[in-house]
């Protein structure tokens, strides 16, 4: 994968950058020994590292804003990063930018469950907001599994989604407002506790712009109260296909469960060998969760299994308890640890029309027997969010077959009516299929928007728009 | 002036590629909003037409000037709808005309059912649309999850064609709901109707719809708040708010379909002021600061919707305009002139950089001032 080169001028300048970002954060805020920046050379795309020239750790808006001034000024890349769990390699550092983090901005500024919603500082980590509402009742609804290490600034910047958007969406659906650091140090206030914008709807626009818009230091959020309860149902099927109609039948008939998530054979024998959460030895399971009372539930479920009914189940599970909704869930969960535990592996995240989940799977199948790799699937399938798994050895030197197969999956993604990325975001890993989802004009006119705000294109430069697209406007900003 | 009316995405891209004079833009024209345009008028109604409905997957896609009338019906037959219930602003503003998708988008128009589950802006999947260099952009696209590139979808939602003319919009729809139920109460004071209506959309009941009536259909006051769903679960929800409403006020239950669906269209198109004369505004606030900000508005007479997030406002002809900006600027919000004499600007002043950030894309996407010039301008800061 390719970096823009790295510019000696900047490099060149390290000292007397570093001696102005110490005058405006405390002295513990500047991280630039090289054996301290190497903790920041990557997110969770391991794949590719490269340590940041220096980190700064600021605590408030006004330092962002007084670091972002000095960088800007110097002409210096910046990279936000939240807690560098990114997929896409969005948080991934160049050797001569300068890493803000906001990890140490976890504060809650301001909770009013009376007008449901939340204000924290950006680096405080998803389930820390649920955890700050969970008392009086509520919670925070979009939960991506890596919801207790992520922070809501890389959710935002990421748009992230979780396993009940079915129901409640995904961030930018939950976001009511930002305050955010524009390159030159500029501090804009986006949205707040009221619904709606004032004039265009910039607050729509910044979420999932992977930082490359501004610097993210507070959120208002939306807070929801808390269900009165919530059952799944596990559907076993013994076929893709099968499964697949029924999700689309499911939806027809107008129940809305809070989340439909799919496992194939293999992704249902790697869980099995690792959790042993006793699914059935099946082609493809079904968990249909729905929420509300007890009898609520228990009409919804009745529902759906009457539905599943017709498209003739190996197995209907339904959970009549805590234990048994916790050993339903129990493979899900550890579906993608399971699948660490057969070696590496490339997650991807391109989504499809629902109805296209066969066609899809059964492409998918034939494309990895063709690269010679096994794909495991397990994914949100009432949205469409595939999550196809790619297993490789890196040490056999697979990794770049392993992307060829994952660019070619994408590219079906897309061929179908679908996008290359659902939650993860672009970053660097999906940066160069871009051209296969848009024309040239459409990614102009994304691009005009970052040369709005962020006419010098420093901020996280390299990212989402394939480098040649970009070329002109990173070079006339040197 | 002649009305352009182009058939297709390729001879609108055309007309505006060689336009030497400002475009105004409309659907069905039923939604005069913000400062009035003088431009050629441009309609989208030639581009209509439902391109694709996939009732198992929530999608429909449909050209922006296909009638809202027709979406709906397609969607009925279904079994589905639009769960963002958007106005219908004929009788408020006094215009004919047929409503097009593409007019509820560029105006993001959401109703009640916005406090529960999101405004227009968020059941827009993907847009086409042509911008004012005449070049035809495609953002999103018709699935629920996307994050590819830049969200430009949520952009061209109420940006009123002033960045681009929308063509083709891909939505999610919802199904429909099989019973309704509203709770009453008569004579609460706005203080008391917005704790009461607080306190039933912070409860697990999935309220989908909270608003509150200074004078009602008997004079009085009246606050109403929606349940929808299975009939069994519909009465079960209604019980446990009306006892957990109970030192509120005394809440009766509706359920006749009918009637139901006839106070809440009347809430959504702001029935109550159709036919009363002033001009009416529309101020988005933090539902518990909403009886504050109307008290302080004399003269005005108000309609709560969102649980108090939503004020409609009537007021005096040419009155309170300062009173109601510095209000609503003074507790974070913003109010916009919706009828009444909007030349000055009728959206609430932006903060500076905010402004220049908005005219920049502006500048970017229509570079030659093409696209409802001055629509979006803003009251004089107060
Ligand atoms: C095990 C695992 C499971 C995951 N599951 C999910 C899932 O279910 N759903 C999902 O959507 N994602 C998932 N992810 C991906 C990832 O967790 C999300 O993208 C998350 O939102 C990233 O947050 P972060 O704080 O770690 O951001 P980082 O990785 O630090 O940064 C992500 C992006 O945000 C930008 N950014 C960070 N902070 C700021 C700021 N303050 N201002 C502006 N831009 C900023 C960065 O520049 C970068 O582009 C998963 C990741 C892992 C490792």
């Amino acid at each position: 994968m390719d970096m823009p080169d790295v510019r000696p001028e900047v490099l060149a300048r390290k000292e007397a950058l570093v001696s102005r970002l110490q005058a405006v954060v405390p002295p513990d805020a500047v991280i630039h020994d090289p054996a301290e920046t190497r903790v920041y050379e990557c997110d969770a795309l391991t794949a590719y590292t490269c340590p940041p020239m220096a980190v700064v750790l600021p605590t408030s808006t006004q330092e962002v804003s007084d670091v972002l001034r000095i960088c800007s000024d110097m002409g210096v890349p910046v990279v936000p990063r939240g807690a560098g769990t990114s997929l896409a390699g969005g948080a991934l550092p160049t050797a001569d930018c300068v890493v803000i983090g906001v990890a140490r901005m976890t504060e809650v500024l301001e909770s009013d469950p009376g007008n449901r919603f939340i204000r924290v500082q950006a680096g405080r980590t998803n389930l820390a907001v649920s955890g700050a509402v969970e008392e009086d009742g509520f919670f925070y609804a979009p939960d991506p599994s890596s919801q207790l290490a992520c922070a809501i600034a890389g959710n935002i910047a990421m748009n992230s989604g979780g396993a009940h958007c079915l129901k409640y969406g995904v961030t930018t659906n939950n976001l009511l407002g930002v305050t955010m650091v524009l390159m030159d140090g500029t501090v804009v206030e986006l949205g707040g506790a009221h619904a709606d914008a004032a004039g265009l709807d910039l607050l729509g626009l910044v979420c999932g712009s992977e930082g490359q818009l501004g610097v993210v230091t507070e959120a208002c959020l939306r807070i929801l109260p808390k269900p009165e309860g919530a059952r799944p149902v596990l559907l076993a099927f013994d076929s893709s296909e099968v499964a697949g109609a029924c999700v689309s039948d499911i939806i027809r008939a107008g129940v809305l469960p809070v989340a439909i998530e799919f496992m194939d054979r293999p992704c249902i024998r790697a869980t099995e060998a690792f959790a042993g959460a006793g699914y059935p030895d099946c082609e493809a399971l079904l968990i249909v969760e729905v929420e509300g009372s007890e009898a609520e539930i228990d009409e919804q479920l009745s529902r759906i299994t009457a539905i599943a009914q017709r498209h003739d189940p190996v197995e209907m599970r339904e959970s009549r308890s805590a234990e048994e909704s916790a050993r339903i869930w129990l493979g899900r969960k550890s579906a993608f640890g399971a699948v660490g535990q057969l070696g590496d592996y490339i997650c991807l995240d391109g989504t499809i029309p629902v109805g296209e989940l066969p066609h899809v799977l059964k492409r998918i199948g034939e494309l990895g027997r063709d690269y010679g790799l096994s794909v495991a699937n397990v994914f949100h399938a009432g949205d469409g969010n595939m999550h196809p798994l790619i297993l490789f050895d890196a040490n056999a030197g697979q990794l770049e077959t392993a992307e060829a197969l994952g660019a070619d999956i994408l590219r079906l993604c897309v061929e179908v009516g679908g996008c290359l990325t659902g939650e993860h975001g672009v970053g660097v890993e999906k940066r160069d299929l871009m051209g296969h989802q848009f024309t040239p004009a459409d990614l102009e006119a994304q691009m005009a928007v970052k040369d709005v705000f962020d006419p010098g294109w420093l901020l996280n430069p390299a990212k989402v728009f394939p480098l040649d697209a970009s070329a002109s406007r990173r070079m006339a900003a040197e | 002036m002649k009305t352009l009316k182009p058939e297709s995405e390729a001879e609108l891209a055309e007309i505006v590629r060689t336009a030497d004079e400002p475009l105004r833009i409309q659907g069905g024209g039923t939604r005069p909003i913000g400062v009035p345009v003088n431009g050629a008028p441009l309609s989208t109604t030639g581009l209509s037409g439902i391109e694709l409905y996939e009732p198992g997957a929530l999608t429909m896609v449909a050209k922006a000037g296909t009638p809202l009338a027709q979406v709906e019906a397609a969607l009925a037959q279904a079994g589905q709808r639009l769960a963002f219930e958007p106005m219908d602003h004929r009788g408020l503003l006094g215009t004919v005309g047929e409503p097009t998708i593409g007019g509820v988008f560029a105006a993001n128009v959401s109703g009640p059912r916005r406090i529960q589950g999101g405004g227009a802006r968020d059941f827009l999947l993907g847009v086409r649309f042509v911008d004012g260099r005449g070049e035809v952009i495609r953002n999103g696209g018709r699935v629920m999850k996307n994050v590819t590139g830049y969200d430009l979808v949520k952009l061209m939602a109420g940006s009123y064609g002033t960045l681009g003319v929308l063509t083709e919009l891909a939505l999610k729809v919802m199904p429909a709901t099989q019973a309704t139920a509203v709770l009453l109460c008569e004579g609460l004071t706005d203080e008391e109707a917005v704790a009461a209506l607080c306190r039933a959309l912070g409860s697990p009941f999935e309220v989908t719809g909270a608003a509150h009536l200074q004078r009602g259909t008997g004079g009085g006051p009246v606050t109403m708040i929606r349940l929808e769903g299975s009939e069994s679960s519909v009465a079960y929800r209604a019980g446990e708010l009306q006892a957990l409403l109970a030192h509120h006020g005394e809440f009766g239950v509706e359920t006749d379909p009918a009637r139901t669906a006839a106070c809440w269209r009347d809430i959504r198109d702001v029935a109550p002021f159709h036919d009363r004369s002033g001009d009416v505004w529309r101020l988005s606030v933090k539902p518990t600061d909403a009886p504050g900000i109307v008290a302080r508005i004399e003269g005005a007479e108000a309609i709560y919707d969102w649980g108090g997030g939503l004020i409609w406002l009537l007021v005096p002809q040419g009155r309170q305009a300062d009173t109601i900006r510095q209000a609503v600027a003074g507790h974070g919000g913003h109010a916009t002139l919706i009828r009444g004499s909007r030349a000055g600007g009728a959206f609430q002043p932006l903060a500076p950089p905010v402004a220049a950030l908005q005219e920049g894309l502006r500048r970017r996407f229509d570079p030659r001032g093409l696209l409802n010039p001055g629509l979006m301008g803003q009251g004089a800061a107060s």
